[in-house]
């Protein structure tokens, strides 16, 4: 009813090829990112602040990165954690040896880096594809793994191999509190969010989506393998690498290899997969369900509990919360293979027929 | 009716904790909040539960035996972090505004969430308490304002642990031309230990061998095959969790002599020698200055806290190593709070007042006899310039049966920890930019 295009007509190419086509979606994500920056600041609490929406958005920005390459290119990787690791590292070193750096530049200069690396370890990608790929990006996550621990020059040399971010300082602005923090992460990720969007719609975009689909179909109506492929992997370790500094510098403030070890990049794969390969939306959805949901478990299983009479323990919280979290990845993957953004649009679809939908 | 209301009205608001964040529980006006982080799943569980009992349990004595301190009920809670620093840091926010004043205190139980708590401490103005862990220059609380290792860092540790071997061997001298491995777990905690150990090895000319192990540290096989090529004299064990155990069986697989080897105080527990049957017999281990075994305050546990108010304990393990030093944490921070209750009034305080109470801790003989502490803890006290308190230790060594106190107190050596405290903490100082405190102007 509410939901519908007709009488919107596009006088114009520009209009025609928008972001948004339909006036009900811009409203729509003009009153969400209003939401967020206007109104969540000022009801959320502190925790709800710190502890779920920064590192959703920090993880939503990484599974950006990620989609880029396995959803839009095809291309698989394990290897998420280490070029997150790589971010937070490369700007690590950047504040602490040329502390004249504006904080904003010191973190997309870790982008850079780990985009940099990211083409090293996009080469193999031109000869091995599928299962095998994914192995050869495995052994990035390792080495990376490895040479954050092992080599002193990379944590300027503290006994312990964990080092702290420098004071968050943006062009004079003091990044400190919860809210300050939300507000920073929630600025870099729209801005990152809508530049990868207009990425994937664009030429390069369909490039990748050319690859993704049939690789030699593309090969032979003129598109470069390499160029394709070897940009897909440099900017998505460019998404995944800021997303690392910023999980290091504003979500944990002191660190160790551990925090981006083989775990996350699993974490951020199947936040890609449970979002939706191939989707800008479904990349925040599936990073608010592998964020989110344990920790609603945790919370919520204790009174569901007592609600039939059974005073859980910490221990059984936990693995309960690990079983029911295994139970709903495989409901969900059974019930749209094609993740959460897949169901949103399908949502839409029906409403669009509302109130008949068929 | 009215029950099911409330419960409905309880899940309700754990949806809404879920979705909001808006945390809202029942908490009585007089009440101190004190959270419990701890781990009962995962590779650490063996360690973190009896660990948690003890806390746990303190709390539950003080409540139920002098009706809370000085009469204000302590409120705690647990929170799983799996000894994962990510779920360290939300268990943190999730729990330091609770209670009618905040969090008292935090103690992470894992060097990897000290190290990010240490950022997030002073801007809360929440006292992180790492008793026998933690950042070792943190002992400069000039610095460190709000963290407290209390009763030995790692650096103590190493320390004492190379006394002991020293002893052994017939004196410092005799070290020159030895080999010490250093068995490791490969993050901050099993590392914080290395630049004392490199120091004295320059110092008394012992060759250090370092063998990193991989978190869990199930996977031990070819740091052990290194232990039996290169035959070091002694070898140093920094394990946590399963690691320790999985390292006395390796080293009983490689034929290395148990007696030979020295664990921190963090794996000299009855979970690390137990899954090894009689292959852990003669193995040593330090001492964060108690033991295993009852000492006064037990009588009371069994009487007012076992078996109430959802304790897990059960009754033959209260004299465990780690169940007694989890009972010693909690009474530190209980103390901390009477002594801060002093100066500030007998009610719920907030993390700024108690931790003007940790740094004005004075425990003497006869207090600590009076708590039922006797024979366990040393007579400790904390200062501005001191927030570790009192550095010594023992050894202990496992007959297959029970741990035997093997020798007398070690002190930790301040002419090397003195130094290396200054100038680390200076380090960390400039890197944040924090101004030292004067000590001698703080009361």
């Amino acid at each position: 009813m509410f939901y519908r295009e007709a009488g919107q007509f596009k006088t114009s190419y520009g209009r025609d090829m928008a972001v948004f086509p339909i006036a009900q979606d811009r409203i729509a994500i003009g009153l969400i990112v209003a939401i967020a920056f206007l109104a969540v600041p000022f009801m959320a609490t502190e925790y709800f602040l710190s502890s779920i929406m920064v590192p959703t958005l920090i993880l939503a920005l990484a599974a950006i990165g990620l989609n880029i390459l396995v959803g839009y290119c095809g291309q698989v990787s394990l290897g998420s954690g280490a070029f997150m690791a790589i971010g937070a590292y490369a700007a690590y070193n950047f504040a602490i040896r040329v502390p004249e750096l504006p904080l904003l530049v010191t973190i997309l200069l870790g982008g850079v880096v780990s985009a940099m690396v990211g083409i090293a370890f996009g080469i193999p990608s031109l000869r091995i594809k599928g299962f095998y790929l994914a192995v050869a990006t495995l052994a990035a996550q390792f080495f990376f793994d490895w040479l954050f621990l092992r080599v002193g020059w990379f944590t300027n040399y503290t006994p312990s191999g964990s080092v702290n971010a420098p004071q968050l300082n943006v062009f004079g602005w003091i990044v400190n509190t919860p809210t300050e923090k939300y507000l920073f992460v929630l600025g870099v990720v729209c801005v990152l969010a809508v530049l990868a969007k207009n990425l994937v719609r664009g030429h390069v975009g369909r490039q990748w989506m050319a690859i993704r689909d049939m690789d030699i179909a593309a090969e032979i109506i003129g598109i470069r393998p390499m160029y394709a492929k070897l940009t897909a992997f440099a900017v998505s370790s460019f998404f995944v690498g800021v997303a690392g500094s910023l999980w290091a510098f504003v979500h944990l403030g002191s660190w160790e290899p551990l925090a981006f070890n083989i775990d996350r990049s699993f974490q951020l794969l199947f936040a890609v997969i449970i979002g939706g390969l191939g989707s800008i939306a479904g990349c925040f959805m599936g990073a608010a369900f592998m964020w989110i949901l344990p920790i609603f478990l945790d919370i919520a299983l204790p009174p569901l509990g007592e609600l039939v009479g059974w005073k859980m323990d910490k221990a059984t919280v936990s693995h309960f919360g690990f079983m029911i979290f295994g139970a709903l990845i495989v409901f969900f993957l059974i019930v749209e293979p094609h993740g959460l953004a897949r169901l949103w649009s399908i949502m839409k679809e029906k409403l669009r027929l509302w109130p008949f939908p068929y | 009716m009215d029950k099911i209301t409330n419960r409905l009205a309880a899940l309700a608001l754990a949806g809404a904790i879920g979705l909001t964040g808006v945390a809202a529980p029942a908490f009585a006006q007089n009440e101190q909040f004190i959270p419990i982080l701890s781990y009962r799943t995962g590779a650490y569980a063996p360690n973190g539960i009896p660990f948690a009992n003890g806390m746990s349990d303190y709390y539950r004595l003080i409540n139920n035996r002098d009706g809370g301190i000085n009469g204000v009920k302590i409120a705690f809670e647990e929170c799983e972090t799996g000894y994962a620093t990510d779920k360290g840091v939300e268990c943190y926010e999730r729990l330091k505004a609770k209670g009618p004043t905040g969090a008292a205190f935090f103690n992470p139980l894992s060097t990897g969430i000290t190290f990010a708590l240490t950022e997030k401490a002073p801007i809360d103005k929440i006292p992180i308490i790492t008793m026998g862990y933690g950042r070792s220059e943190s002992r400069n609380g000039a610095v460190f304002t709000w963290n407290f290792p209390l009763l030995g860092t790692y650096w103590t540790a190493a320390n004492i642990a190379m006394q002991h071997i020293a002893k052994e061997m017939g004196g410092f001298d005799k070290l020159k031309g030895k080999k010490i491995a250093l068995v490791f777990h490969d993050s901050p905690y099993g590392k914080e230990p290395i630049p004392m150990l490199t120091e004295m090895s320059k110092a008394h000319g012992f060759e250090l061998v370092l063998l990193p192990v991989t978190h869990p540290g199930v996977e031990q096989k070819s740091q052990w095959l290194q232990i039996r090529q290169q035959r070091p004299d002694y070898t140093l064990l920094w394990g946590w969790g399963v690691m320790n155990s999985t390292s006395v069986k390796e080293a009983a697989a490689v034929n290395y002599p148990r007696d030979k080897m020295v664990g921190v105080w963090w794996s000299g527990a009855e979970p690390d020698v137990l899954p090894a049957g009689d292959q852990s017999t003669g193995y040593k281990a330090l001492m964060l200055q108690h033991g295993s075994g009852k000492f006064p305050v037990h009588a009371d546990i069994t009487k007012h806290a076992l078996g109430k108010d959802g304790s897990q304990s059960k009754p033959d393990d209260i004299d465990d190593v780690l169940y007694n030093r989890g009972m010693v944490n909690a009474m530190l921070g209980v103390e901390a709070i009477r002594t801060a209750q002093k100066r500030f009034g007998n009610k719920p305080l907030t993390g700024e007042q108690i931790r003007w109470g940790l740094e004005n801790l004075d425990l003497s003989a006869a207090r600590i006899k009076e708590l039922g502490f006797e024979g366990a803890l040393k007579p400790l006290k904390i200062s501005c310039g001191d927030h570790e308190g009192t550095r010594s230790g023992r050894v202990h060594q496992w007959t297959g049966k029970e741990w035997k106190v093997i020798s007398d107190w070690y002190e930790g050596d301040d002419k090397l920890l003195v130094p290396m405290v200054r100038d680390t903490s200076a380090k960390y100082a400039e890197e944040k930019k924090i101004t030292a405190r004067d000590c001698s102007k703080e009361s």
